[in-house]
């Protein structure tokens, strides 16, 4: 049987026992709740204002939880020499990445589901109810979710074969740039010459988080197209394989100090 | 006895520094072989290159050269994992997890039947001297403690080969002593240890054949008895009178005074000509001791001869 489920189970245990994880939940919690506060003085558009902060809340802390436990999965596995113990075992090295992969990602899905329950109770209060049309919510926090994942890749993959610090570095240098991708890409049309292709292929290197971004469309109602959803999905799939086979191919001829 | 570990060659060469242009050879190659059933020793001082030959064949880091077979497969194959076990230098455990389950875990990643992890897990606390402490988060253990699990994890899956890096290192008397005594036990089961270690004592009383290292080089290797017949037996001289001490180290051999008395360790062959001395120089012998050979004795040989040849080619 594959060691897999076990890393993964074992890096999900990790997590949940660490307190900075509860830190950041309760940050992202007050945030939300803060949300309710800037709604109520936000008069005619309370809902716009909670859907708003409420899912960037959810989003930032995701990220935070992603990059923070992300960039320590290998590279803390390295420095404290717990791998030893686990390489030296019928363990083989992808599957102690994809597993550690697995083991964070279902924890970024149990932590956003709990923001996301804090998140629906604020939408709840402020407008006195949920209704069919907020369904759509899920789909931004589904997004979310998308998102997280791709961060939890990348800071895999700066963890395999860089220091903690900069793998936190480049994470997040990813995660503001991808958040950008598409005004890079607009850029890039509007530039010439070396510094066209420089942008164009920083701009396809980053994840382009923007199209996850939906919170302001479904804040106003606006549906999120089912094909949107598919091409997402399909995106981020491909874009984490990706990243995890870099990781993968790095980690596979590792010198373990 | 067939030889359960085949080291053909196998060395490593490490590059440093910022563009990676300087290269540290930290194993040269290596040529050796480990009996069926056997505890065999790997000594040398810090540095000799312990760790990484037992890094390399753990799959750990990658040799620059040549390749091992452990029970007659390539010692990467997953195969091979399954049926060996290790402790690594001063091991460090995830501290989020109780000395069960990090057990647990292990005889998961390893394979053991889920029927029988728990059983299996409980008998290893017990036979490590951790019964009571199984529920315990490994952040509230000592060192030693952390050692005996560390001990626990190696032998856990029923593994036919065990290696133990310096698995006496932080342990006092009465640890050291419990962890020889769990060697012993694994020879008698059948097993196969090759430990790594710098106290020659300990590798003294457990080992059949030990190796000697220095600065990644294998300097001899060999069993143990035949090791301390090779060592130049000595004679501790005590006498009275300070007049005889100029004709003793005349002799080659190093004189400790105190007092009015004086003693020195000298070769058994130099033995009549040190008593002529002490007689020429009136001086009144007191006892002569026969000195016990110890593999201490022959390392310091081994690898004072090997920094010698060292120094000698550096010149």
């Amino acid at each position: 049987m594959t060691p897999l489920p076990f890393i993964a189970y074992n890096t999900y245990r990790e997590a949940v026992r660490d307190r900075v994880l509860y830190n950041l939940i309760v940050f992202a919690l007050l945030m939300v709740g803060s949300a309710v506060l800037f709604g109520q003085i936000s008069i005619g558009i309370e809902r716009q204002v909670v859907i708003n902060l409420g899912l960037a809340a959810i989003t930032l802390f995701g990220v935070a939880i992603a990059i923070f436990i992300g960039i320590g999965l290998v590279s803390k596995e390295i420095d404290r020499r717990t791998l030893y113990t686990v390489l030296s075992r019928p363990v083989r090295r992808w599957e102690f990445v994809l597993g550690k992969f697995l083991g964070l990602s279902f924890t970024l899905v149990v932590n956003t589901f709990f923001m996301g329950l804090g998140f629906f109770a604020a939408v709840f209060y402020v407008c006195g109810g949920v209704h069919r049309g907020d369904a759509r919510l899920l789909a931004a926090i589904y997004f979310i979710v998308l998102e997280l994942l791709i961060v939890t890749a990348l800071a895999m993959l700066f963890s395999t074969f860089s220091s903690t610090l900069l793998s936190a570095v480049l994470a997040l240098a990813f995660f503001i740039v991808g958040t950008f991708a598409e005004d890079l890409r607009g850029f890039a049309q509007m530039v010439t010459g070396p510094a066209h292709w420089v942008a164009l292929g920083v701009a396809y290197l980053v994840p382009n988080f923007a199209s996850l971004n939906v919170a302001s469309s479904v804040a106003h109602d606006q549906p999120v197209a089912a094909h949107l959803v598919l091409a997402n999905t399909g995106y981020v799939l491909c874009y984490s394989a990706v990243a995890l086979a870099v990781a993968v191919l790095v980690f596979e001829y590792r010198n373990l100090k | 006895m067939s030889d359960v570990i085949e080291i053909r060659g196998l060395w490593k060469q490490y590059e440093v520094g910022f563009w990676k242009k300087r290269k540290i050879t930290a194993l040269q190659p290596l040529e050796l072989t480990v009996r069926e059933g056997e505890i065999f020793g790997y000594l040398g001082p810090n540095g000799a290159g312990k760790t990484t030959t037992l890094k390399l064949l753990m799959g750990l880091a990658f040799p620059s050269g040549g390749g091992a077979r452990i029970l007659g497969l390539d010692h990467q194959d997953p195969a091979v994992k399954a049926q060996i076990g290790f402790l690594p230098e001063q091991p460090y455990f995830y501290d989020h997890l109780s000395a069960t389950e990090l057990l647990e875990y292990f005889a998961q990643l390893s394979g053991v039947p889920a029927g029988e992890r728990k059983r299996r897990v409980e008998r290893m606390l017990a036979r490590v001297g951790l019964g009571d402490a199984g529920g315990l988060q490994l952040r509230r253990f000592s060192k030693g403690m952390l050692q005996r699990v560390g001990l626990a994890q190696a032998i856990l899956h029923d593994p036919k080969v065990v290696f133990l890096d310096e698995p006496m290192s932080g342990l006092d008397p009465i640890g050291r002593r419990e962890v020889r005594d769990l060697v012993q036990q694994l020879k008698e089961e059948g097993r196969t240890v090759f430990f790594s270690t710098h106290i020659l004592s300990d590798a003294e009383a457990l080992c059949d054949r030990v190796a000697i290292l220095n600065r990644g080089r294998v300097v001899t290797v060999g069993e143990v008895a035949d090791m301390l017949a090779k060592v130049s037996e000595s004679v501790e001289v005590l006498w009275e009178g300070a007049a005889a001490v100029a004709g003793i180290e005349a002799l080659g051999a190093a004189v400790h005074v105190s007092g009015e008395l004086a003693r020195a360790s000298v070769p058994r062959v130099k033995l009549d000509a040190a008593i002529d001395a002490l007689r020429g120089a009136g001086a009144r012998l007191i006892s002569v001791t026969p000195v016990q050979a110890t593999l201490e004795d022959y390392f310091m040989q081994q690898v004072g001869a090997s920094e010698a040849a060292a120094a000698e080619a550096r010149a």
